[in-house]
């Protein structure tokens, strides 16, 4: 018979709606409105999963995430989902679970046999052993340790489903949608506020979707959905069901995670699985509930053992009992309702024990005054025997146990930022402090308001005063306001396997010896036992093990503390804090101007930052990079090539200081520059160090154009807008970032002086426009365009710039002219053989540590002036003789490889750090040279000229014969730079 | 965090980029007789408070000011925020 | 009382009866030789090994809360010694070198895990600088191992090798590199502290140095005063609080720096793996879960906890380069204060105050260091010279500019 713990009628399910499910290979049905925890023990399934560490049978114990039991791999394949709460997986046609955590079938889990061992598996053991010998740690204890630890497994496939980020802002953030929430949300809502109310639960309403109050007329759950409908007319609120608020940042922003589709098998086309929202509120009520706290007793972790408020949502929200004979263990009135409540169904109560003596009788069923010393059933609760008040002892038979030591407010959202909560007598439970995250407000059962009266009029209070309201047009309906009655009570004397934490299988024993080992603080108990440390982090455990801490130590609970409330609210898949962040679409893509060309001239393409840079372009028969890249560079040293730099960043400095304040941003003058020249800028930090090089070219007395490398764009412009504002502010001078601005073409070799002439307007020739001349033009017959007679590859070269708009046509303008000179377009390898075969510094050698002197420009460093970084480049440090200096290297044997990275000792000297003379920062194959050529730094290098050293690179097992020689291997006298 | 830039109104933090302290406005005379140890202690010793703390935010996704921001570093609570330029002119500094 | 499996089995078997507290619980003495403030790693080891290694007696460490509460309670666990510069490589090659004993040595299982650290390289930039460092590691002694993208692809088959933005170009290998059980470090070394003779005072807070004619002579506390011929600070995040009772200011800021540990997971990942073109590194505990983390915040910070865009784009970075991860679920973040130094390294030093030690400026590097930290801060005030190690972690670097600065960001604390 399926569904034979489901009552015949009630509960908030859909009957018309059977859903067919597999839980470990089985069928099962249940109905629309379950959850999977509900649906199977609507079939009979007490045993859902295995604990960490004894691998003991377990059930579950709650009906809402705080569950730490009923964990299961929810669906199949790549969407397989470890860890999945029962208690909160809203079932559907056709979903898949297996339990976890087990070796065998769940039923016969041989790891089963640690719980036989349990006695040497106590808190901390594993500190205390397996040292012996040293090397079996990784060897043999750890992995099996490991094989046995983990609960659920990952599929390791790729996350199919698309997660989303958004940012919503309201003037009231409502968290939590049971009566304190909806009266909050309701209050604010018909006032005219902009009202979000989110609530982890796929059907708001909270409790009172788990009671048989009325509320007025209404069951309560009735109401609850009344009033949701009402809010969701209302076109200032928004409703959120399926939504957890898992923490508050600072100044009112909460992180939001809305479960989109996690109640389907399959998110609909187009839609996320989940999106994460970031809510800006400029007030927040908290009204997230309480949770009910177990008590602790001698194997009190049997499948059907469950908190007595559970007991309840399961009957009168999912109309299921978990057996049909139940019993109550209760030092409070609240377990009374459970009896109450499964008594009217037909459930057969057992009996009601309650620690107290003036307990509330009942004429349907026995309650007695006493406690629960033990249990049976080896993989579900069969029989629980009780101690009585006057010593004698029963046996009670029955398959479900709800216990009840009292609720827990939820106070952790009030604690995100670090606030402490306050211990409350009454309630013997921790109630949130005074120091509140900036605009919070708590209300309902999360501020200690227990009753259902008190938080309907607490959540309307809350909104009428965090929203500066005088009146409401909310009348609340007259509901339950039953008084706190209830004796603290955490653990049964005596009691020693008495689980805590049962996911974590912490006991009562494990503090106790953590007591005795000296482990006394709060934090230092959770580290050493792993109490609290579970998916739950804690929820129903804690505060049991930080009574007995305190009963221990002989303090009072306020005086043990508690440990910090840290986000998430409930474990929250990576994926959605990742959003679309992935894969293709991790980072942003940068394209060039002339993107689209060089795809169509089959490119290779490579990742410079966030740019897709041509990194060269194969030509038919190529084989390899090398080939092509030869190709180019012989090509543009023999008569023209073209390269797309627009990546370099671009500053325009304009203003009647603007010479003065490149004057402070560049380490050399700039003072002098005439109108229409260009000059290299060495830019330093303030610590001394060089930040990044490039050039300036004055195009008019008040206008300056600066490059930056690649990389630097963006920290260079950053560091001149904070020289203008926070050093100068006086200087008339402005800065505007033009990097995507204008689409800037190198057009380099003996020839490009005559292919630019065919589409310039102006006079090119070397007389008119010699090197580092620098001017405003128009090309193609009034395009204006920018013109610089400058050059990283060593050749006769300009750089040509026109507005971006017309980069692509520029390229392809500049390609049909070329032709007769077989213009060669070129990537980023060549430019960088061509520039190492020139001596130029570049990134790899401007890494953040090197000086001027390094890169032998110390004497352009001027002392007349003020410029950043001046003063500190003087430091000693910076300026020992046998300072590194750089250097070219090139390999005695000319077919040797000369490998970037690798370090340069001395012919005779050991090889070791001690020794080390220096590094190559980049290398390449010169096609010119016919051999490796590199670049790096040697001590003192610029005095050791000729010298032949040891190359080592022992991680790449290399080691060879170098010269050191000018870094300058082609045209060292710049000849072909002015022709 | 939400920075309530001066001209723009309230923006998050993540359209700014963090310096430091607004300390390093004051940039030591290069030509004083002390300068390379008044540049030693600007540029490396700090307050390093534990409570109010003036830094320097640059508005990097926004109008690319520089402000300094009066920012509590125990609790994150911001007092007030003015753009850095009216700060360094306050301070005396010029051209 | 000396632990082992022998012990345990005998406990087990006679009720755990005779399992006696880790360390005591002394009450301040009037006067010490040695004042270590900070009950942290740092701080416990820097007791273990004045009095283990270098003879010393009468030592004290003093700690505002309990013993552990910091950043050794709060970290990433990850150690190994993949350091560029000749400052840094030989004392965290002297560090791995003494995780590798630490066990035997304390008689704690602090689960020292030699599982590997492999750094994910995406560019020929970044290749050519991960060959230098690979060599500068083998040649002070370390080990390093190029890996191949394959070689990648065979060991972690799920990491994103097919539809990268930043494609895995090969890694930089150190199998010594991996994991150890943070609070056990403590826990171990204040046990061996403590059974040397240590005294480990907890919740005792530091309110100020007691400072005359240039001398420090010792600590007013919570608890009273306290006298000491030489007193240490090991305070990592909260340097600048401390240092500020002694009128000094260092080249220190405290940011927050955010950890992240998901749900226990059947083991999925043998090693630690980070990720060179997105902020995110990521190892798997013994208990299974995936410890993770990035960047720092990026502000000066007190406050232990930091903000989602940081949460972000660390699990952004997780979902590029092992896109799997989006079905686990973040358990817990938490944030440490980071004694982010001017240049990303460092100070174990003697200060201008006679009698007055300092150790900090860890950055977020600090847990691989406590056993070399502590031994070098020991041997720094024994000698009141600076071990062979660490001779380069000096205050007057920055005015000498001598800085050890790896990731050559210059002095701008956050960009470390």
């Amino acid at each position: 018979m399926t569904q034979h713990n489901r009552f015949s009628k009630g509960g908030q399910i859909d009957r018309t709606t059977p859903q067919q499910f597999v839980f470990d290979g089985k069928s099962y049905e249940g109905y629309a409105g379950d959850t999977l925890a509900s649906a199977l023990l609507a079939n009979g399934v007490r045993l859902m999963g295995r604990s960490f560490k004894y691998h003991r049978p377990r059930g579950v114990l709650t009906a809402g995430s705080e569950e730490p039991n009923a964990l299961v791999e929810l669906r199949e394949g790549n969407r397989q989902e470890p860890n999945t709460r029962a208690t909160t997986a809203e079932l559907y046609d056709g979903l898949t679970a297996k339990s976890q955590n087990r070796l065998g079938s769940l039923r016969f889990d041989l790891l089963a046999i640690n719980d036989r061992l349990s006695n040497f598996f106590t808190a901390g053991f594993y500190y205390k052993t397996f040292m012996w010998p040293a090397a079996f740690w990784e060897k043999l204890y750890e992995p099996i340790i490991r094989h046995a630890a983990g609960l659920g497994s990952l599929s390791l496939k790729d996350d199919p489903d698309v997660y989303d980020k958004g940012f919503l802002h309201c003037d009231l953030l409502i968290i939590g949608a049971g009566p304190a929430g909806l009266a909050a949300a309701l209050t604010a809502g018909r006032a005219g506020a902009d009202v979000i109310i989110a609530d982890e639960d796929f059907r708001m309403g909270g409790r009172l979707n788990s009671e048989t109050f009325v509320l007025g007329d209404d069951s309560g759950a009735d109401w609850a959905a009344a009033s949701v409908g009402e809010l969701q007319n209302l076109p200032n609120v928004r409703v959120m069901p399926r939504t957890t608020i898992i923490g508050a940042f600072d100044h009112g922003i909460y992180g939001a995670v809305e479960r989109i589709s996690d109640h389907l098998k399959t998110p609909e086309a187009g839609k996320p699985r989940q999106i994460l929202w970031r809510i800006y509120s400029q007030r927040t009520i908290l009204a997230a509930g309480a949770t009910e706290r177990p008590i602790a007793f001698e194997n009190n972790d049997r499948p059907g053992i469950m908190l007595a408020s559970a007991l309840r949502t399961y009957a009168n929200r999912f109309s299921v009992t978990a057996d049909k004979r139940v019993a109550i263990f209760t030092n409070n009135d609240d377990g009374h309702r459970t009896a109450r409540d499964l008594h009217a169904k037909g459930v057969k109560i057992a009996a009601v024990v309650d620690i107290r003596p003036d307990i509330p009788r009942s004429t349907d069923y026995e309650v007695l005054q006493g406690e629960v010393i033990d249990t049976k059933g080896r993989l579900g609760l069969t029989f629980v025997d009780v101690q009585l008040a006057d010593g004698s002892t029963r046996v009670l038979d029955c398959g479900a146990l709800g216990v009840s030591g009292g609720w827990n407010p939820n106070v952790h959202m009030t604690c995100h930022q670090r606030g402490r909560p306050q211990w409350n007598d009454t309630l013997a439970a921790f109630v949130p402090g005074a120091d509140l995250p900036q605009g919070m407000t708590v209300a309902g059962a999360a501020k200690g308001d227990l009753s259902t009266a008190g938080a309907l009029e607490g959540g309307r209070a809350a909104a009428l005063a965090t929203l500066d309201l005088k009146t409401t047009n909310v009348d609340l309906p007259v509901a339950e306001d039953a008084p706190i009655a209830l004796k603290p009570f955490w653990y049964v004397e005596g009691c020693s396997r008495a689980w805590l934490d049962p996911q974590n299988d912490v006991t009562v024993k494990d503090v106790k010896l953590s007591h005795q080992e000296g482990f006394r603080s709060v934090e230092h108990l959770k580290r050493y036992t792993t109490l609290g440390m579970a998916t739950d982090q804690g929820k129903t455990s804690n505060m049991g093990g930080l009574a007995i801490m305190a009963e221990l130590a002989g303090k009072s609970i306020p005086d043990v503390g508690t440990t910090i409330f840290r986000p998430p609210y409930t474990p929250t898949a990576i994926g959605a804090f990742g959003g679309r962040h992935r894969g293709q679409d991790f980072h942003p893509k940068r394209l060039t101007p002339s993107h689209q060309w060089a795809t169509e001239q089959g490119a290779v393409f490579v990742e410079v930052g966030n740019w897709l840079r041509a990194q060269w372009f194969p030509r038919d028969g190529e084989t390899t990079w090398r080939e092509s890249v030869d190709r180019e560079v012989l090509a543009t040293r023999a008569s023209v090539g073209v390269c797309d730099v627009t990546t370099l960043g671009k500053v325009d400095v304009q203003g009647t200081d603007a010479a003065d304040f490149l004057n402070k941003i560049y380490c050399n003058g700039f003072a002098k520059l005439a109108v229409g020249k260009t000059r290299y800028g060495l830019m330093l930090r303030e610590d001394g160090i060089a930040m990044d090089d490039g050039t300036a070219a004055r195009l008019a007395e008040d206008h300056f154009v600066v490059t930056t490398t690649t990389a630097n764009a963006l920290p260079v412009y950053r560091h001149m807008e904070f020289v203008r504002q926070c050093l100068f502010p006086d200087m008339d001078v402005q800065l505007i970032s033009t990097t995507e601005a204008w689409a800037q073409y190198a057009v380099a070799g003996p020839n490009s002086r005559s292919v630019l002439e065919k589409i310039v307007d102006q006079d090119i020739s070397n007389d008119a426009f010699p090197f580092m001349a620098c001017a405003n033009i128009t090309v193609c017959g009034g395009l204006r365009a920018r013109l610089f007679r400058i050059s990283f590859s060593g050749e006769l070269a300009f750089e040509i710039a026109v507005p971006t708009a017309y980069g692509d046509a520029l390229m392809r303008r500049i390609m049909d002219v070329g032709a007769e000179h077989d213009i060669t377009p070129y990537g980023t390898e060549a430019l960088g053989v061509m520039r190492i075969e020139k001596g130029h510094a570049a990134g790899n050698e401007l890494n953040g540590t090197t000086t001027a002197q390094n890169l032998g420009m110390g004497r352009m460093v001027s002392k007349k002036k003020d410029s950043i970084g001046s003063i500190l480049s003087e430091r000693e440090g910076l300026n020992m003789a046998d300072d590194l200096r750089q250097i070219g290297i090139k390999p005695v044997d000319p077919d040797a490889l000369v490998p970037a990275g690798a370090h340069l000792m001395k012919m005779d000297g050991p090889v070791d750090a001690a020794h080390d003379q220096g590094y190559v920062t980049s290398a390449c194959y010169s096609p010119n040279l016919g051999h490796a050529i590199a670049l790096g730094f040697l001590k003192n290098g610029s005095e050791r000229l000729g010298e032949r050293m040891r190359l080592v690179s022992p991680l790449t097992q290399i080691e060879t014969e170098v010269e050191i020689v000018s870094a300058h291997f082609i045209d060292p006298e710049g000849g072909r730079l002015r022709a | 965090m939400i920075i309530e830039h001066p001209l723009l109104g309230p923006r998050d933090a993540a359209e700014f980029t963090y310096m430091g302290d607004a300390a390093l406005i004051d940039r030591p005379d290069w030509q004083s007789q002390t300068a390379a140890q008044d540049f030693y202690e600007y540029g490396y010793l700090r307050d390093n408070p534990a409570g109010w703390h003036k830094e320097l935010w640059f508005h990097e996704a926004g109008d690319r000011s520089w402000l300094v921001v009066t920012r509590n570093t125990v609790t994150h609570e911001i007092s007030t925020v003015e753009l850095a330029r009216d700060v360094a002119r306050a301070r005396g500094r010029s051209k | 009382m000396r632990y082992s499996g022998f012990k345990v089995i005998k406990e087990a078997l006679t009720g755990h009866k005779g399992w006696t507290p880790a360390w005591r619980d002394p009450e301040p003495q009037s006067h010490y030789d040695y004042i270590i403030i900070g009950g942290g790693g740092h701080g416990l080891a820097t007791a273990y090994y004045l009095a283990k290694e270098y003879q010393q007696k009468r030592i004290a460490v003093i700690e505002k809360g309990w013993i552990g509460g910091g950043n050794v309670g709060r970290n990433t666990t990850i150690i190994r010694s993949n350091y560029l510069l000749d400052g840094n490589e030989p004392f965290y090659e002297f560090s791995l070198k003494l995780w590798e004993g630490l066990e035997q040595d304390l008689n704690y299982n602090a689960m020292v895990s030699q599982r590997g650290i492999l750094n994910l390289i995406h560019s020929d930039a970044q290749r050519d600088a991960f060959i230098r460092r690979g060599n500068a590691m083998i040649l002070n002694g370390a080990d390093a191992q190029m890996l191949t993208t394959e070689q990648i692809k065979d060991r972690y088959p799920f990491l994103n090798t097919d539809d990268a933005r930043f494609p895995i170009k090969g890694g930089l290998a150190q199998h010594r590199g991996g994991t150890v059980r943070h609070d056990a470090v403590a826990w171990g070394y204040a046990r061996g502290a403590d059974s040397r003779g240590v005294d480990i005072i907890q919740n005792c807070e530091v309110t100020g140095f007691r400072i005359e004619n240039g001398k420090c002579l010792g600590v007013e506390t919570s608890r009273g005063f306290i006298g000491g011929t030489k007193v240490g600070c090991a305070v990592a995040g909260s340097s600048g609080r401390l240092m500020a009772k002694a009128d000094m200011r260092l080249p220190i800021e405290s940011h927050v720096l955010q950890a992240f540990v998901s749900e226990g997971l059947k083991p999925v990942l043998p090693g630690v793996v980070t990720f060179g073109a997105g902020h995110f590194y990521v190892s798997q505990s013994d208990k299974g879960g995936l410890v993770f983390g990035g960047d720092i915040d990026g502000y000066n910070s007190y406050a232990q906890r930091g903000n989602l865009p940081t949460v972000e784009d660390v699990c952004e970075g997780g979902m590029a380069i092992f896109p799997a991860l989006g079905r686990a679920r973040l358990l817990r973040m938490w944030g440490g204060i980071m004694d982010m130094s001017m240049d990303g390294s460092p100070i174990i030093d003697r200060t201008h105050i006679d009698g007055l030690y300092f150790n900090g400026g860890w950055c977020y590097g600090g847990f691989k260091a406590t056993p070399a930290s502590g031994f070098c801060f020991a041997h720094l005030l024994t000698n009141d010279t600076p071990h062979a190690t660490a001779t380069a972690y000096r205050f007057d670097r920055f005015q000498k500019g001598l800085m050890i600065d790896e990731k050559g960001m210059g002095n701008q604390p956050n960009l470390h």
